[in-house]
């Protein structure tokens, strides 16, 4: 990177003040639009909430659309059991103190279960089965929409994707079948079997999430910031040295600064070397970054071109 | 970046191939063609922008109509070795008919005729006068070279008697505040919010988004269709009070008196009202690739956050979208047809015509069997 961190806040100063919170107004009031959209067209809703700062951010816009009422809809959790600690105290903590309902559901009890197979070997990862304990808890639960913290900009068949995404029955995603979706009317019709995956933040950059979680004063679990860890160097990534994350003779086991992008499985998130302890710190440092933060730090995107898309088309958020 | 390089390469193609920055899905990468819409995102120190590049084949009209909805401005790309051509007329139809408020038509490829004026002043001379017969609101034509980056971002110097805006400087300084309605007090509402707690007992609050115009505590007002009238006791966002609320904003809406209100019900300005019926004119492109509209067929018309069975009652006329011809005794739209429809709504509607007012004047059409959206509706 040839810019500085100095440098880089005064660019975030001046995009701020220029533009910057007539903007997020906008997005706010877009998201909450859409929320109060899911609570008008459908009977039983849920929040997709992992802990990380996408569905953070989903839950406090949540709050905001139907003060000072509760949230008309549970919280549900896809646990791998391959979370990083910090989230899921997080996510334990938030549901407490929002008084909202939290589901829990476990793709070790889907293995269990179905018997179905683990990957093995290297970047073995449950990310995939996260798909079918969804499934399950979608119909468990008789869910017809779920709200999700996808954006467009993270990835390229996101940039596709519909506000109100329809899965079928099995829910899949067709991307060549996606309803047309004009102005702010949103189509959420369903026959009983289907539901649709709805993305509140879909017009939201990473940099608009920081800057609003800034400006709301919204706390975050602390691995978002710098600190000290123990980290596994693989093909030039660094995992969270962790059991769950089987051991590579190429493996090299270091101790850097870092911080992570994203908060998803361990066995697939990748930390980035940072020293933004703080969130005017991340957002200088994202502002200068290029590369958005699915490209830089999941390891299951990049398996193959069109990796996202086919886990959407079989069912995956 | 270094992705879409990887990528060229693995297609066995020569050079950097940045459609591929657009071209999302797999079936679009394969075939090299962009199908569907795709949103971008990006800023410059003065404004953030969201891209959506949508196909420009006939057969994506529906995709470039869905585009089309959302924009506040078109860029309409002629190349300067050809003029205006059936696209252009196509595409400026679709800016014109969906209410684009501001249109930059960039003749591209100027380098290759010479960074002549004459030649662009001969295609300016015949884009002003096909857009005469449109309703483009603010027109900014600019001969641009995309390749050698002339009057994109700096003012050419191979064109010195261009002395316009270049597009970046209007794309930054284009005033968007100034499209919406800022007239008309519109307020669909989308849910009701009742806490039923002990302290929260009566609370009863509107939760909504400003279409457009603006209200604040005190204001009379009217809830149609039912037209009681009441007064804004208070204004939330948040669960806090607000002075007023002004378009595009979502907040709470709370009356003094208490009336029977719901989902799909709009709360108005009491001396301004929108026109409520149950028959509806609108421009309609159709976008069912199995089906076709025809007189007698039956819809869900989604209008705001209202929904109504309704039946198709006539075709008037098809628009002929590269000509503008108006075809009479059309008895089924297909696929991208675009025509004038009359319809009946089994409850009335409360609509402002489009062209005044895009948030209240459009609708959807969606088939009640298969529950796909299958039209979009400019209502007249």
């Amino acid at each position: 990177m040839s810019i500085s961190v100095n440098e880089a806040s005064d660019i975030q100063r001046e995009i701020s003040e220029r533009s910057a919170p007539d903007y997020l107004d906008q997005l706010e009031a877009e998201a909450i639009y859409i929320m109060r959209e899911v609570a008008g067209q459908f009977e039983r809703p849920a929040l997709l909430f992992s802990g990380g700062k996408d569905s953070i951010t989903l839950v406090h816009l949540a709050k905001k659309a139907f003060a000072p009422g509760k949230i008309p809809f549970p919280l549900v959790h896809v646990d791998t059991g391959h979370n990083f600690i910090e989230a899921i105290e997080y996510r334990d903590e938030l549901a407490e103190k929002l008084n909202a309902k939290l589901i829990v559901r476990y793709v070790e009890d889907t293995i269990k279960a179905k018997g179905l197979k683990e990957q093995t070997g290297k970047n073995a990862s449950r990310n995939w089965l996260q798909t079918f304990t969804l499934l399950d808890t979608i119909e468990e639960f008789e869910f017809d929409a779920c709200i999700g913290g996808a954006r467009r900009d993270e990835e390229k068949a996101r940039a596709k994707e519909r506000i109100f995404s329809f899965r079928d029955e099995f829910g899949q995603w067709d991307p060549k079948r996606q309803r047309p979706e004009l102005w702010n009317l949103f189509n959420g019709r369903i026959q009983k079997g289907e539901n649709v995956r709805v993305f509140p933040i879909s017009n939201w950059t990473e940099l608009d999430v920081w800057a609003y979680l800034k400006r709301e004063g919204i706390a975050l679990p602390s691995i978002y910031f710098a600190h000290e860890r123990e980290l596994i160097l693989r093909d030039g990534k660094l995992l969270n040295n962790t059991p769950v994350i089987e051991p590579d003779p190429e493996d090299q086991i270091v101790t850097r600064q870092v911080r992570f992008r994203t908060v998803g499985d361990m066995t697939c998130t990748a930390a980035v070397e940072s020293a933004a302890a703080t969130l005017d710190e991340v957002i200088a440092e994202i502002t200068i970054s290029r590369i958005s933060e699915r490209g830089e730090t999941r390891i299951d995107d990049q398996q193959t071109e069109a990796a996202m898309e086919d886990r959407k088309k079989g069912g995956y958020f | 970046m270094e992705a879409i390089e990887r990528a060229s390469k693995t297609r066995n193609a020569g050079e950097i191939d940045l459609a591929l920055l657009t071209d999302g899905l797999r079936s679009e990468r394969e075939q090299g063609i962009t199908i569907d819409v795709a949103y971008k995102y990006f800023q410059t120190p003065n404004r953030k922008f969201i891209s959506i590049d949508a196909p420009g084949h006939i057969q994506y009209t529906r995709n470039m109509v869905t585009g089309a909805s959302n924009a506040d401005l078109a860029i309409i790309l002629v190349d300067a070795r050809h003029g205006v051509v059936e696209q252009t007329r196509r595409h400026s139809l679709i800016a014109s008919m969906l209410g684009i408020p501001h249109v930059i038509v960039a003749v591209n490829k100027m380098d290759l005729v010479g960074n002549s004026e004459d030649a662009f002043l001969e295609i300016a001379k015949s884009y002003k006068e096909l857009a005469e017969k449109l309703s483009i609101r603010d027109l900014t034509i600019i001969p641009v070279s995309a390749l050698n980056g002339d009057n994109i971002v700096d003012r050419s110097e191979s064109m010195p008697w261009y002395t316009g805006e270049t597009l970046l400087s209007v794309l930054e300084t284009v005033n968007v505040l100034k499209d919406q309605n800022l007239e008309d007090g519109r307020f669909a509402v989308q849910y009701v919010i009742r806490p039923q707690t002990d302290e929260l007992h009566d609370y009863r609050g509107y939760a909504g988004r400003v279409q457009s115009g603006s209200f604040k505590k005190g204001d009379a007002i009217k809830v149609l269709p039912s037209d009681r009238e009441s007064k804004i006791a208070k204004i939330e966002f948040g669960g806090n009070e607000i002075p007023e609320a002004s378009v595009l904003e979502s907040v709470t809406i709370l009356l003094e008196d208490d009336i029977d209100i719901s989902r799909g019900d709009t709360i108005v300005s009491v001396n301004n009202s929108p026109i409520v019926s149950q028959d509806i004119e609108a421009l309609v492109c159709w976008m069912d690739d199995k089906k076709t509209l025809k007189p007698g067929n039956k819809y869900v018309l989604q209008h705001g956050t209202a929904r109504s069975r309704c039946s198709i009652r006539g075709i008037e006329y098809q628009i002929d979208i590269n000509s503008y011809e108006k075809l009479d005794e059309v008895e089924a739209l297909k696929l991208n047809d675009v025509a004038r429809i009359v319809l009946r709504t089994a409850q009335p509607i409360a609509y402002d015509p489009y062209q005044k007012n895009r948030a209240n004047g459009a609708a959807i059409l969606i088939d009640e069997t298969s529950n796909v959206t299958v039209g979009a509706c400019m209502i007249e």
